[in-house]
This record gives structure tokens, sequence and C-alpha cells, in this order.
């Protein structure tokens, strides 16, 4: 199973998780937010990028609630908020925008 | 006591990379973060190492958790017990491990260490204070 | 309020039996299960050190450990009980807490 993105193939696992969190690129991002019918905006770039520097400095990727809290006191309670942050991830903001993210699923997520 | 509230006291005993041990008790801690408990870490014997700086498992090819307990203060645990005479037997002082910081809501956020140095009686006496204790 | 203490490992290979005696409060109880049994021993190298405490922490080892590694009750330490299964649940049962010492 695998991306396709500039002539580049790049494995991920039965559920869309890339296998080589070094594989990530921005164009890939765009590959499997289309995959999982996400159009792409400054919020959808920002929760991502969040969620990337999260990992790069503690080696996991962050819980729901610790996103939205952490998100919240970044860009402010309209874009921080539970209603909005689903409604820019429909299937759950830290599963779906981790994929995007290319990292691995949150911990406790199943 | 608030009402459902139990304390929760995670005792970690075993070095990091040698089993899986340690990571296993930080994945659950973090899992266990969801359900709003009392939680504090202990760490006696070996399982001080899992707080000591500059680890580095490149060459190994496991990877470092050790940044993950710095973002322990965001799932709301910030009661990182470490017990004096486990450090000291290891030739050990506070200085050798990783600064743990939190987010004090109470305090209008005021960043303060997680980790606090208590003598070994201190320790049974934290362990004998709790609701339910999870060994690693 | 008190705690039931377990300990699995032998004392000879960790210092498991050790820290749960130096960790363990006044009328505590200390049971050793699996490798923990063979602390329960007379003449050993730390029969001192639980000899030291029995009386003021309560140990206990669990018999069908005991007679899977051929020791027979009689060469047990003065102050241990041996226990079957339903006494192991008794003590769990009597104390607010228990406590794996792995």
């Amino acid at each position: 199973m695998s991306y396709e993105v500039n002539g580049q193939t790049v494995e991920h696992d039965e559920e869309g998780y890339i296998t080589n969190l070094n594989d990530w690129s921005k164009e890939l991002a765009e590959v499997i937010a289309k995959q999982e019918e996400i159009e792409m905006t400054d919020e959808h770039w920002a929760v991502v990028n969040f969620l990337r520097d999260y990992y790069e400095e503690y080696q996991i990727a962050p819980a729901v609630r610790v996103l939205i809290k952490a998100i919240k006191k970044q860009m402010g309670p309209e874009i921080g908020n539970n209603k909005y942050m689903y409604e820019l991830f429909p299937y759950g903001p830290a599963k779906q925008a981790c994929k995007i993210a290319g990292l691995p699923k949150p911990t406790g997520c199943v | 006591m608030e009402d459902g509230i139990k304390k929760f006291l995670y005792v970690n005993r075993k070095a990091p990379y040698g089993t899986i041990y340690a990571l296993e008790a930080l994945e659950v801690v973090l899992i266990g973060a969801a359900f709003d408990q009392d939680v504090s870490l202990a760490f006696l014997d070996d399982g001080v190492f899992q707080l000591t700086k500059g680890q580095n498992t490149d060459g190994i090819g496991v990877k470092n958790f050790s940044p993950t307990f710095r973002a322990l203060g965001d799932y709301d645990v910030n009661k990182l017990y470490v017990e004096r005479e486990s450090l000291e037997e290891r030739g050990l002082t506070e200085d050798d491990l990783q600064e743990i910081m939190y987010e004090d809501e109470d305090d209008d956020w005021a960043e303060k260490p997680s980790i606090r140095i208590i003598s070994r009686a201190e320790m049974a006496d934290l362990m004998h204070d709790q609701d339910v204790i999870l060994s690693f | 309020m008190s705690t039931l203490h377990t300990v699995n490992k032998s004392p000879f290979s960790t210092q498991s039996l050790l820290s749960c005696i130096n960790h363990a409060k006044d009328g505590d109880a200390i049971l050793m299960i699996e490798d923990g049994v063979y602390g329960a021993a007379a003449g050993t190298g730390v029969a001192s050190v639980v000899a030291e405490k029995a009386g003021a922490i309560k140990f206990y080892v669990l018999a069908p450990d005991l007679a899977a590694r051929g020791i027979d009750t009689s060469r047990l330490l003065d102050g241990v009980e041996a226990v079957d299964y339903a006494g192991f649940v008794a003590l769990a049962a009597e104390h607010d807490r228990a406590q794996a010492w792995l």
C-alpha cells in the first residue's frame, strides 16, 4: 500500500499512516488530504504544522484535548475549540491530522 | 478528595532501554491521563535512570522516549517524585536529570518544575497515601 | 491503612525484595511469589534482612511456588508463613491496596 507523489512511492499502513516518517513532504500531505477528502486551508496547515513541531519536540503525537488546548493558546479560541477542529478534520482532529502530518497514530487512539 | 477522583501512583523502578517496562509505563500514563485522576509518578531504584539528560539512542535502533516526559505537563501530570537515595546510590544528582516543567493553571500559567526530589522515607509515605499503585 | 506488597523476583538477582522492605510500613504484609520465594528460606544471604523486619512487617510465601522449586516449608525462615492461593486472596482483601515489586 502506498501513496504516489511526484513519481515517488511512499509506503503506508492499512489505515493510511505512512511507514517511514522521513518520507513526509508538503506535497505528500496534500495527497493524503485529498484521499481524506480534505481541502487544505491555512487553518489545516496550522494544525498539521503544530503536530509536526510537537512530535519533533516530544516524540509523541498529542491527544486531542492536548492539541486543542495548544491550538487555542496559539491561535485563539475561535480556532482552538472542539467544534471548529472537527469541522476542519471531520474524522477526528488528532487521528486525521496526524495522518496528513505524516505522524504515527496518536497514543491511546484505537 | 473530589468525588470519584482517586490517587494513582505509577511506580517506575526499571532503567529505560534494557526492558520495555519504562516505555510501557509512560504510554499507560499518557492514556490514563484522559481519566482525570490525581496522578503521581515515582522514580526509584533503576527507574531514576529514565530521567537522565543526554540520552541518545541513534546507535541502538530504538526510540529515545526521554523527551516525552517533558510533554506530561500538557496532560496535567506534573508530580514526578524521584528518590534521593536511589540517585545517590547511582552516583547521580538532580543536575543529571532533565528539566521537566509544567504550567500551573491556578497560578497564571507560571512555569514550575515537575520533578520533586524526596527521601526514601518520604517515598514510603507517598506510597502509603495512594488509592491505586501501578508498578512497572 | 495497610499495603500488601508482592515480590516475584529472586532477591539474588534483583533489589526488589530489599527495596520493598525499605519502603514497607509497619503493619504491611510482604508476600513472596514466583522466584520471590527464594527470599523466604533460612540460611541465605538475605535471611538476616528479612528476619530483622519480621514482626513489624508480616512475611508470607506462596506455598505452590515454594513446592514447585523444591523448597520444603521446614526450611522457611522463622516468621515467614506459607499460604495457599485462597490465603493470597484473603491477604489481598485484608489490605487497603496491593503493590507489586517487579
